[in-house]
């Protein structure tokens, strides 16, 4: 296995408070592929992934232990620019949440933050993103139409596009087909395979042919520890641990 | 077997509770409409008496700018001057207000966290429920010796008026804006932070553009408030009915006519008929007020 790593997280441990929900969690993220976070229903995946663009700090008491570093540097140091990571590291929500402007707002709104302003990068950046993200046929002929007026998954859709928009190195999933039906999660996935050649994909879900149908490594966590991680494959086939086994095979969760 | 029938077909203790609690809901409701229809007759027959028994000019109503209707033998009833100070006012206050409300709003969701919440919020209420008199009394002894300092005149005219109004619409936008900024969703604020914006890229991109049908809907309540209000616009203004040809000379408004006018006149003479007419403006004004609010109610959700 490639041993291009772009995020390596040792020993992290997340606080609510005083409610320890991460106890020591080391995982690293290859480069340009997708490793699929799994586990029962508050083991801490939400938490784990949202500690690798520090969306936790919206939320007050939260403290942070051990080190995230991407590219080699601590994103949870001093130095960091909260900003700036949020913008190499993109993130994709459970629920659908395009603002409530056009699709074409919506795809631009990162790019405009920065700064740019060139009418024909933003057109062309518009529609490399739909594209990309498998909703372009949808939308191309409705860029002024208010992005709320489409459907669940191809509002999804227009979120991933509008995470693509900004060419961030990582994209975090969150359960990102759970409020879908099984075609526009279909066409997610599908997307989601398109790009992988060119972006670090990290996914959270409860759908176990979802983990492996698109992903590479698959991540088992349980009680907020990671319990295992290897390829998808052998997670799904040949376990290593007796937990995993057990949450594979409906014993629990 | 007919016993069950009988004994099925007849209404349950629960079901003749029912009906007469509906009975007395739509007796009260019949009440009120019958008091809200007499009233609305009430006014528009008056207002219109001065056209129609009076005999006055409609378009010199609007746009005649001497309000007499006691001279002899010529009454004269052009509004034009309370019309334009009325609007004068509320507009002025409202354009004032809504940065104000916007800050304040803003500040109270989305930066002081619950703590300024919990100082600002009572602040507020307390600020709607202080009677409108206080505020003139307040405007009297403090604007308008303010504004003859600072700007010249008498001190009394739409600019006092004006300023009293501010204080008295701010805490009423802001609240009623601060309910639609809570009714944006968080998950936009999220998405909008996980895109790489800055706290306050989020507020004015996301957030205050999201929520502009409330803010207007917000603003225009405000207006409503202003436009209504007498009191407090009465002391202050001057109360001259003459055309404002500056916001620091004395002028007057629909309503500080009506309050000053309202203890010298006869029922049923010219110029008793033609307070009511200033009445049926301001119903009207305030049915418009209505009419839009609802409007932007159904465009936009928060
Ligand atoms: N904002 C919060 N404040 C306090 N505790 C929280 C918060 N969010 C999550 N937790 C706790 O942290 C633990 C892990 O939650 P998390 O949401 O990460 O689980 P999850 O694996 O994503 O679950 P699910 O599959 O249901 O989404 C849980 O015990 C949960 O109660
Ligand atoms: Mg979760």
């Amino acid at each position: 296995m490639a041993n291009n790593n772009i995020i390596t997280a040792e020993n992290v441990r997340l606080y609510y408070g005083k409610h320890e929900a991460l106890h020591g969690i080391d995982l690293d993220f290859p480069e340009k592929q997708i490793t699929a976070l799994i586990g029962p229903s508050g083991s801490g995946k939400s938490t784990f992934l949202r500690s690798l663009n520090r969306m936790n700090d919206l939320i007050p008491d939260v403290t942070v232990t051990g080190t995230i570093r991407l590219d080699g540097s601590d994103i949870y140091s001093p130095q960091t620019d909260t900003v700036e990571l949020r913008k190499r590291v993109g993130m994709v929500f459970q629920q659908p949440n395009p603002f409530p402007f056009s699709v074409y707002e919506n795809v631009t709104y990162g790019l405009r933050l920065a700064g740019v302003k060139d009418k024909k990068l933003l057109d062309q950046r518009v529609e490399e993103s739909l594209k990309l993200a498998a909703v372009w046929d949808e939308t191309k002929d409705h860029l002024k139409d208010n992005a709320l007026s489409f459907s669940g998954g191809q509002q999804q859709r227009i979120c991933i596009a509008r995470v693509l928009a900004v060419k961030p190195e990582i994209i975090l999933l969150d359960e990102p087909t759970s409020a879908l039906d099984p075609v526009s999660s279909a066409k997610v996935e599908d997307s989601l395979l398109a790009i992988k050649n060119q972006y670090t994909i990290a996914i959270v879900t409860h759908n176990m042919q979802q983990a492996s149908r698109i992903s590479d490594r698959t991540a088992f966590f349980l009680n907020g520890k990671l319990i295992e991680v290897d390829n998808t494959a052998n997670i799904f086939l040949n376990p290593k641990q007796q937990e995993t086994s057990d949450y594979l095979n409906g014993k629990f969760g | 077997m007919d016993a069950v029938k009988t004994e099925l077909m007849k209404k349950s203790k629960a079901s003749r509770q029912d009906q007469r609690g509906k009975l007395i809901s739509l007796f009260c409701i019949f009440l009120i409409m019958l008091v809200v229809l007499s009233i609305l007759y009430m006014i528009t027959s008056k207002g219109l008496a001065t056209f129609f028994e009076n005999k006055m000019s409609f378009t010199d109503f609007f746009t005649k700018k001497v309000w007499n209707p006691s001279a002899k033998p010529q009454p004269l009833v052009g509004a034009l001057p309370m019309i334009v100070g009325s609007f004068g006012v509320t507009v002025l206050s409202a354009i004032l207000a809504a940065p104000f409300a916007i800050a304040t709003a803003v500040f109270m969701t989305d930066i002081s966290g619950k703590r300024g919440q919990a100082i600002l919020q009572p602040v507020i209420e307390l600020l709607v429920g202080i009677p409108s008199v206080v505020y003139g009394f307040i405007g009297l002894t403090v604007v308008v010796p303010f504004t003859r300092a600072v700007f010249g005149g008498t001190g009394f005219g739409i600019l006092s008026g004006t300023f009293v109004l501010f204080v008295m619409v701010l805490p009423t936008v802001t609240s009623m804006y601060v309910d639609s900024l809570k009714a944006v969703p968080r998950f936009y604020r999220e998405a909008s932070l996980a895109l790489g914006a800055t706290r306050w890229q989020t507020i004015y991109k996301v957030i205050i553009r999201a929520s502009i049908p409330g803010l207007l809907t917000a603003i225009i309540f405000g207006m409503a408030r202003a436009f209504g209000e007498a009191l407090a616009v009465q002391m202050v203004i001057g109360n001259a009915s003459i055309l404002p040809q500056d916001l620091v000379s004395p002028a007057s408004t629909l309503t500080s006519v009506l309050t000053t006018g309202i203890g010298n006149t006869v029922l049923g003479t010219l110029p008793n008929n033609a307070l009511w007419s200033l009445a049926l403006v301001l119903l009207l004004m305030s049915l418009v007020f209505n009419l839009l609010t609802r409007f932007i109610g159904k465009k936009g959700a928060f």
